[in-house]
Formats: C-alpha cells, structure tokens, sequence
C-alpha cells in the first residue's frame, strides 16, 4: 500500500509543521503578560435564589437573553423554565424521552430544545396561539446521544452527539443543512460564537474544533487535554476559546495565535470538569467539577480565586447571564442556584 | 465489505486527513504576546461592567430583595 504510506507519512509531517509554525509565534506566555495586572483578590458569590421542582438529576441549564428566564433540563422527564428572580417555574414541560442531556433557550425567547438518549433534538414552541407548549420539530437523523445544542436564530439550531458529528439544521423543514464531521470521539459539547459566525465543539478525542458555520468546514483544531472534554465555551471577545476534561483541568485556546495559552488546574484537584462559563468581561472562569463544586479562575493569572460550595451532588451545567449580574448552576442533587 | 473496497474507503479516509491538516497547516497566526495584550485588554476595559468581579450593592441586585420592607 505504498500510497497509504506516503499519505500516513505526509499527514505526520503536517502535524510537525503545525507543532512548529506555532511555537514559532511563542514569544511569551500569557502569565507572563499578565504578571503586572492586580490580582483579582478573593471572589465570593452567595446563593441568592434556589430553584426548586425537579425530582431527579439535572443535567442542563441555559440563559434565556432577558438575564431573568432560564430552561433546566431533568432525568425527571421534565423542562423547566424558571423566573430567577421570582423562583417560579413559567412553564413545565413534560419529555417524551426522560432521558435528556441537554437543553437551549432561542435567543429570541419563543422556543426551547432538549435531546439526550433518544438521538433526536426536539423543538418546542413557547409561545403557541392556545398558550400551551408543544412539539413544535423533533430533528431526527444523528445516529448517537444528543450532547448538546444551541440555537442560532429561531430556524437554525446547532446540535453535537455521541455519532462524533455537530449538525446544523434547518427548523421549518426538520432536515441537515450541514453535517460537521472530523472528530475522532463522541462530541459532548458545542458553543456558537458571539457574532455567530463559527461554532466550537469538545470531544471524546480530547481536541476541540472550531468549524466555519457556512464554510461548513473544520478551521483549527486544539489539543493538549488527556482525557475527554466534557464542556467548552467562547471567551467573551470570541477571539479564545476554553475548554473543561475529565482530565481535571480547563484551558483556553487563543484563536489567532493557534494554541493554549493556559492551563487552569491544582494538585488538589483530581475530578473531571463537567461545565464551565466565563463572566461577562473574561476575567473569571467558573467551572463544576464531579467533586460538587464549582471553582472560580483568574482566566489571566492562572489562579483559583474562589470556590462555590452549595450543591450535595455533582454540578452538572453552569451558566452566566448575559448581563453578566448572576450564574446559575445545576446539580445532580436536583436542584439549581443563582449565585451573584 | 470485501478487502478492497476497505482498503479504498482507508485511502479516502486518509485522504481527506491529509487535506484537513493542510487547511489547518496554512491557518495565519499571530503572536502570543499580541494575542495575550488582546485578551488582557478586553478584561481590563470589561471590567467595571462584570459584576461577578465587581460584587453587586444590594441595592441594585435584582435577585435580592430591598432592605425596607413595606407592611401592608
């Protein structure tokens, strides 16, 4: 097989010239750079709200734009869309399949979508003429667990799944406009980009990739975690991107220098990373940890700068709102908190 | 599948490798000392807007209650 050779051989000396093109930009670290900014002193956030209604494990949670509606997702069988600041649940929405993974809000605020074990992502309007909330599309094609999803309008939708494929799809029609492949291992998580132009995706083979959303093409991809990469997100400025693995540590990835510029970790820390969210300005990292607790990073310094301690089970999903005023977090202990 | 046709869906398979990796190769970068400026700047100048960094009053906290409470 003397082509397989040469291509196994050409494909060996690409990644060479990747590992050298970038350490040729390595003129210095990012703590380096931030060695002379003033430390970001103890941060410590309180449990302002609990929310409180699902009768098994959470798994997802996501902002609406407002800053003050949120959608969980529960193994209870169940969505939820909570008022944060009144704590009341403004809609409950019973699952076909109780096995969900993930959930979405619309940036316009009319529809939500879960999916999980039953490979399908499903849409649900809720702003129906009749004021009850329905099925609005079930998008079925993936031939794994849905992960993740995040809509990009009220007709488009970006899915990832346990296929080890992202799918951008079409609403209206229920059908793939584009299919995202090129990760070696299930996708477990995906972010859009704030001007939504790129989305970026962790897998289980330990890279992250960011994909040209109509070039419908894979730009870069990063590596350095040694286990799967269980939550990723854009910095705020969208020009990095961060990452969280089972590896027990979270990185950030600079877009246009091509590579980590940090790695977020403690000797006391040897659980998995199951969600992260950067605050409004960038300066903080929040993340969940299997260990029941979210600890917060200085993104600049490197530095564990807080811990939120609260939930009697893993944290599973975290979110800051978009007015960066508070962060919610969900736990397998069934309940969720906002912390501000 | 019989043994060619294995070792042909191989050859694209590798083939479509070696095409991603150059697409990747060719990406333009830049500095880190110009990438790291970037962010540190975006933090700083953001700052005064993030109230997870800043701490909220609780005057102007909107997931807690005032102070004064009104008996009705």
């Amino acid at each position: 097989m003397g082509e397989m050779e040469e291509l196994r051989k050409e494909a060996e000396s690409l990644k060479d010239q990747i590992t050298a093109a970038r350490k040729t930009v390595q003129d210095t670290t990012l703590q380096e750079a931030a060695a002379g900014i003033t430390a970001v002193g103890r941060v410590q956030l309180k449990t302002r709200k609990t929310l409180r209604g699902h009768l098994a494990k959470i798994y997802a949670m996501h902002w609406g734009a407002d800053s003050t509606l949120c959608v969980s997702a529960s193994q209870d069988g169940k969505l939820i869309v909570w008022d944060s600041i009144t704590t009341n649940k403004v809609n409950a929405i019973p699952l076909k399949s109780s096995w969900v993974m993930t959930c979405a809000y619309a940036p316009s605020g009319n529809l939500v979508a879960c999916g999980g074990l039953d490979n399908m992502c499903s849409i649900y309007n809720l702003k129906g003429k009749d004021g009850n909330v329905k099925v609005m599309r079930e998008l079925a094609a993936h031939t794994g667990y849905l992960s993740c999803c995040r809509f990009l309008s009220d007709t488009e939708i970006i899915t990832s799944s346990g296929d080890c494929t992202c799918v951008l799809w079409d609403i209206e029609t229920g059908t793939e406009k584009t299919i995202f492949a090129g990760h070696l291992g299930d996708c477990m998580s995906l972010a859009v980009s704030p001007d939504f132009k790129f989305f970026i995706s962790g897998a289980c083979d330990f890279t992250a990739k960011l994909w040209d959303i109509r070039e419908a093409q894979c730009r870069q991809t990063f590596s350095g975690h040694e286990s799967d990469i269980n939550a990723i997100g854009f910095f705020p400025n969208g020009n990095a991107v961060i990452t969280g693995s089972d590896d027990a540590t979270c990185k950030l990835y600079d877009l246009r220098a091509d590579q980590e510029l940090n790695t977020y970790q403690d000797s006391s820390i040897m659980c998995g990373v199951t969600s992260l969210a950067p605050s409004v300005s960038g300066r903080l990292l929040l993340a969940g940890y299997d260990d029941f607790n979210v600890n917060i990073w200085d993104t600049l310094k490197s530095e564990r700068v807080g811990v939120l301690a609260g939930h009697d089970n893993r944290v599973s999903c975290i979110g800051v709102s978009s007015d960066g005023m508070a962060c919610c977090t969900g736990s397998w202990d069934s309940f969720l908190k906002i912390w501000n | 599948m019989s043994n060619s046709s294995f070792a042909s869906s191989s050859l694209v398979i590798a083939q479509k490798a070696v095409k991603q990796l150059r697409l990747e190769a060719s990406v333009r970068r830049i500095k880190v000392s110009q990438a790291a400026a970037e962010l540190k700047t975006f933090c700083l100048q953001n700052a005064h807007k993030d109230p997870l960094l800043t701490g909220v009053p609780s005057s102007d906290n909107p997931f807690r209650p005032p102070k004064s409470c009104v008996l009705l």
